[in-house]
């Protein structure tokens, strides 16, 4: 759960991008540290391999001000998506506080999206989480490439593969473009603290 | 896992940070969770370090020594030293949850510094291990 200290009046919030490889995860936190460059008075930290993907994980801090008397800070994190990389991402799981699952709209990554939310709620499960009750929001990127000509999955689809269980808030994006990026952001931190509000009470 | 420091808590932390570290020549001092949460920082006031990102890559950088020490059938590394020409930095694990980071020049030897925080664990642990329950 997410750290408070009394002390300093500071609450640090663990955010983390999950989602299969290539779908747009690291995009989505270079899109927010671009738009937000101003309120962000750190460096984007990465740690990638030699052909750009994640190799360990992507971390951007920001504040997001005060709330109740707290200093909130929030850590987005991402994880590796590729397959081999389950370790690592269950390490970067480890205290998180609400998960963005970010997935592939791309016809052909259909079966990747649901390997990944599987991986997911196995990894939840051995912190003791369950995917039901932490805040989650998904988001279907690359909604984009439709006018490039590449098939993509009707929304209608993404929904029953992915969230026909949860139901929990979705958007349609383009991390590419921005597209619906802050929205997806903002609910998921208003997601979360109100979560933590609710904790602490 | 979750867990809860009192105002009380933390001021005993700091004041064994601040005694046997900082007033020792250590530059910078933090404590963190294997999350990645920064519970103490402390510093001699000479540099300002992006903690936050210092401290998610350090819990992220330990898990994965972690797993390596499991790969080749050791329980776990309790400690780490990088060394850099001017600026050294040095873990050490505290419980399974915690871990207490170092930064420190050449003016202070490996040895001596190694000693002292280990005088800082041991005190350290009176405090945290109550908190694991996970």
């Amino acid at each position: 759960m997410a750290f408070v200290n009394l002390k300093n009046k500071e609450i640090q919030v663990k955010i983390v991008y999950y989602g299969p490889g290539r779908g747009g995860k690291t995009t989505n936190l270079e899109y927010v540290y671009k738009k937000f460059a101003k309120r962000i008075n750190t460096e984007m930290v990465t740690v990638k391999t030699h052909g750009d993907r994640t190799l360990f994980f992507d971390f951007l801090p920001f504040d997001i001000g005060i709330i109740n008397g707290y200093d909130v800070k929030i850590q987005l994190y991402t994880v590796p998506g590729q397959v081999k990389y389950n370790a690592t991402r269950r390490l970067v799981l480890r205290g998180v506080d609400g998960i963005v699952f970010v997935a592939d709209a791309m016809a052909v990554r259909r079966e990747k999206n649901i390997l990944a939310l599987k991986n997911l709620q196995e990894n939840l499960a051995a912190y003791k989480k369950s995917i039901f009750r932490i805040p989650f929001v998904m988001q279907y990127n690359k909604i984009d490439l439709k006018e490039q000509g590449i098939p993509l999955l009707p929304l209608s689809t993404l929904e029953k593969d992915l969230n026909g269980q949860l139901k929990i808030p979705s958007f349609a994006a383009s991390a590419v473009l921005g597209t619906n990026v802050v929205a997806t952001l903002k609910r998921i931190i208003s997601m979360t603290v109100a979560s933590i509000k609710k904790d602490l009470k | 896992m979750s867990y809860t420091l009192g105002q009380k808590q933390l001021d005993k932390i700091e004041d064994i940070l601040t005694q046997d570290l900082i007033d020792n020549g250590v530059r910078c001092v933090f404590l963190i969770d294997m999350a990645g949460n920064i519970i103490a920082n402390l510093d001699n006031g000479e540099k300002q370090h992006d903690i936050y990102s210092l401290a998610a890559l350090a819990a992220g950088n330990f898990g994965a020594v972690s797993a390596m020490a499991k790969i080749i059938g050791e329980n776990e590394f309790s400690l780490l030293f990088h060394k850099g020409k001017t600026e050294n930095i040095h873990f050490n694990k505290i419980t399974t949850e915690f871990l207490l980071i170092t930064i420190f020049g050449n003016d202070i030897s490996l040895g001596f510094l190694r000693l002292k925080v280990s005088e800082s664990v041991e005190q350290l642990k009176v405090i945290l291990e109550p908190l694991v329950s996970l």
